[in-house]
């Protein structure tokens, strides 16, 4: 899937993400929030298959989940940042949003036509002819995305596990 | 094998005789903490969807402070929510009686060596306690909930050494925001951060927590202390044990990721500007600026030791004009022993309103809020634009001790101006 890129900076924080006082609300109206005090025109115009690109230590802050889940809500392809904050990093891939790290964005501009594939670790800018590399996933968290996320992955786990008691 | 605090406490909880930094592990969780926005509300869907129930009640906490007081419809129907699940689940559950970082260690919870989850960014808060503690988020806590299991990447280990003792006027929270300054707000590297040295030695739980809790703001995963007789004493003195702590600490010659060495007794009160904890300076070298409002709340800085601080600065002192103070006290039980000695009659007093025990303006989930234009001067730990209210207000986070001394001249003031003629301010 194809999209546009979103440039952003350094430490965008969960604050911007999924701001405070919509976090007692729906999805719906948290995503329409996300991003805007840093970028009041994001929600209204993202599209699937959108990606944003951003600078060291995304997602920092908050525990809340809504910062990744909001993007994922938007339809957004993944995030591809210098570095993330440890918890985000963690909450995006358990919800299966795709967030790879990047250490040359050298070339990368806002608005760029782009296509992400995390598997392969590409970022294609399609009218550039040009391809950002991006880290490989952990070993170990590459079966969970596979699958979609924690929880796809987790009924896997205990549908096999249940299926191996019933043999038993 | 010379080993570090936190490979001790990993390699226990993985049932593994040593870890490697950078070594991916499946390890046992001692504890989970949750609370009412990213607890029930978040977890128990996922976990029906998994058709599991808890991988062990006995395990698992929740503490609702997020939406208390409940002053909206839907924060209110979160509240219920939370209520009523803590009911069917049998869980241990502690509704409005403070901030969850808080409650946890004085409601005797948490033990030396403990691995230990909690749904909240401060969760560190509990490596004061020499607990390997860290936040994550709902689903991934719904996981822990269902197979009493987490993954951790081991960390490496940021020691951060004070040396020296703090000066009269200057508090933990000086510290955290001089390191935010100092490393940036990534410096932690998702690392474990450990704080060493004489001067932390020196402090008080309830200033230790100030240092774990605000390892978030360094980007670390967890921010501990080593337990000590400090630690064994406060424990005892809330009902819990500190068990077999003395083995808990990291080992001369452990592999580190960084040593940091600072002079304690140099350090001067801090401030950060917006709209980062990282924008940290002396109160000597601020600009001129004016408060709104001073806000003495949160996990970070509005606990007993925090209120007994500020409140000695305030005593027989007024306001300045177009100040007004806002004081949430971290806990409960902090709040009482703080009316039991005089220390609340002095906020009120000094005319400031007192709001819940609950994490309130800070996290800026209900209806108390920051509006358009306000400038405020704040105990809490972090700063970010439109975090506590309006996109256009402005958060300058300061010790309380300072946000006391600026309450009282209506911008930002050094605290050891107040404290000359009077004792009883660490």
């Amino acid at each position: 899937m194809s999209g546009r890129i979103f440039l952003l900076g350094d430490d965008i924080d969960t604050d911007q993400l999924a701001p405070g006082q919509y976090m007692k609300g729906g999805l719906d109206m948290l995503a329409a929030h996300c991003l805007e005090s840093a970028r009041p025109d994001f929600a209204g115009s993202v599209k699937p298959g959108d990606v944003i690109v951003a600078g060291k230590n995304f997602g920092m802050g908050s525990s809340r989940e809504q910062a990744a889940e909001a993007l994922k809500h938007l339809g957004l392809a993944g995030v591809v940042a210098r570095s993330f904050a440890g918890i985000f990093y963690r909450n995006a891939l358990n919800l299966g949003l795709p967030v790879l790290v990047a250490d040359d964005l050298n070339g990368v501009e806002d608005g760029d036509a782009a296509s992400l594939d995390p598997v392969a670790g590409e970022l294609k800018l399609t009218t550039k002819n040009h391809t950002v590399r991006l880290e490989p996933l952990p070993d170990n968290l590459k079966p969970m995305l596979a699958d979609g996320g924690l929880v796809p992955h987790l009924k896997k786990r205990f549908a096999a596990e249940r299926a191996k008691e019933a043999g038993a | 094998m010379a080993s570090t605090l936190a490979q001790k406490i990993i390699a226990r909880a993985a049932g593994r005789g040593s870890v490697r930094p950078g070594e991916v592990v499946t390890a046992r969780v001692d504890l989970a903490m949750i609370h009412d926005s990213g607890g029930p509300r978040r977890v128990e869907p996922i976990l029906k969807e998994l058709g599991v129930g808890l991988f062990d009640a006995s395990k698992v906490v929740l503490i609702s402070d997020h939406f208390v007081p409940g002053d909206t419809d839907e924060g209110a129907r979160i509240l219920e929510l939370t209520r009523q699940w803590a009911r069917e689940r049998k869980v241990a559950f502690h509704d409005g009686e403070g901030i969850c970082h808080v409650v946890l260690p004085e409601r005797g919870h948490l033990k030396p060596g403990m691995l230990v989850v909690g749904g909240d960014s401060h969760s560190p808060t509990g490596g004061a306690f020499g607990a390997y503690m860290f936040g994550i988020g709902a689903t991934e806590m719904a996981g822990v909930l269902a197979t009493g299991e987490i993954w951790l990447k081991v960390p490496g280990t940021i020691l951060i050494e004070w040396q020296g003792r703090l000066s009269p006027g200057v508090l933990a929270k000086d510290i955290m925001l001089a390191l935010c300054g100092r490393l940036g707000m990534d410096g932690g590297q998702y690392q474990s951060v450990e704080y060493t040295g004489e001067a932390i030695a020196a402090l008080s739980m309830q200033e230790r927590m100030t240092l774990s809790n605000m390892a978030a703001e360094l980007g670390g995963q967890a921010g501990l202390i080593a337990p000590d007789e400090t630690t064994a004493a406060y424990l005892e003195g809330v009902g819990g044990s500190a068990g077999d702590w003395r083995g808990l600490m990291t080992d001369p010659g452990a592999e580190l990721v960084a040593h940091h060495v600072l002079d304690a007794s140099a350090l001067e009160p801090q401030v950060a500007a917006p709209h980062s904890p990282a924008n940290a300076m002396p109160v000597t070298q601020a600009p001129e600026t004016r408060f709104d409002v001073a806000y003495i709340g949160a996990c970070t800085g509005a606990k007993y030791e925090d209120l007994k601080g500020a409140a000695a600065i305030l005593r027989g002192r007024k306001l300045a004009p177009g100040v007004s103070l806002k004081v949430a006290p971290a806990s409960m039980r902090d709040q009482q022993r703080a009316a039991d000695e005089g220390i609340m009659a002095v906020f009120e007093q000094a005319g400031a309103q007192i709001l819940p025990n609950a994490c309130g303006i800070c996290a800026g989930y209900g209806m108390d809020r920051l509006g358009e234009d306000v400038t405020c001067i704040s105990s809490t730990a972090r700063n970010f634009q439109g975090r506590m209210g309006a996109a256009s207000s402005k958060v300058w986070l300061a010790s309380p001790l300072t946000v006391a001394a600026s309450a009282i001249t209506g911008g930002i003031a050094d605290p050891r101006e107040f404290l000359s003629d009077r004792e009883g301010v660490a």
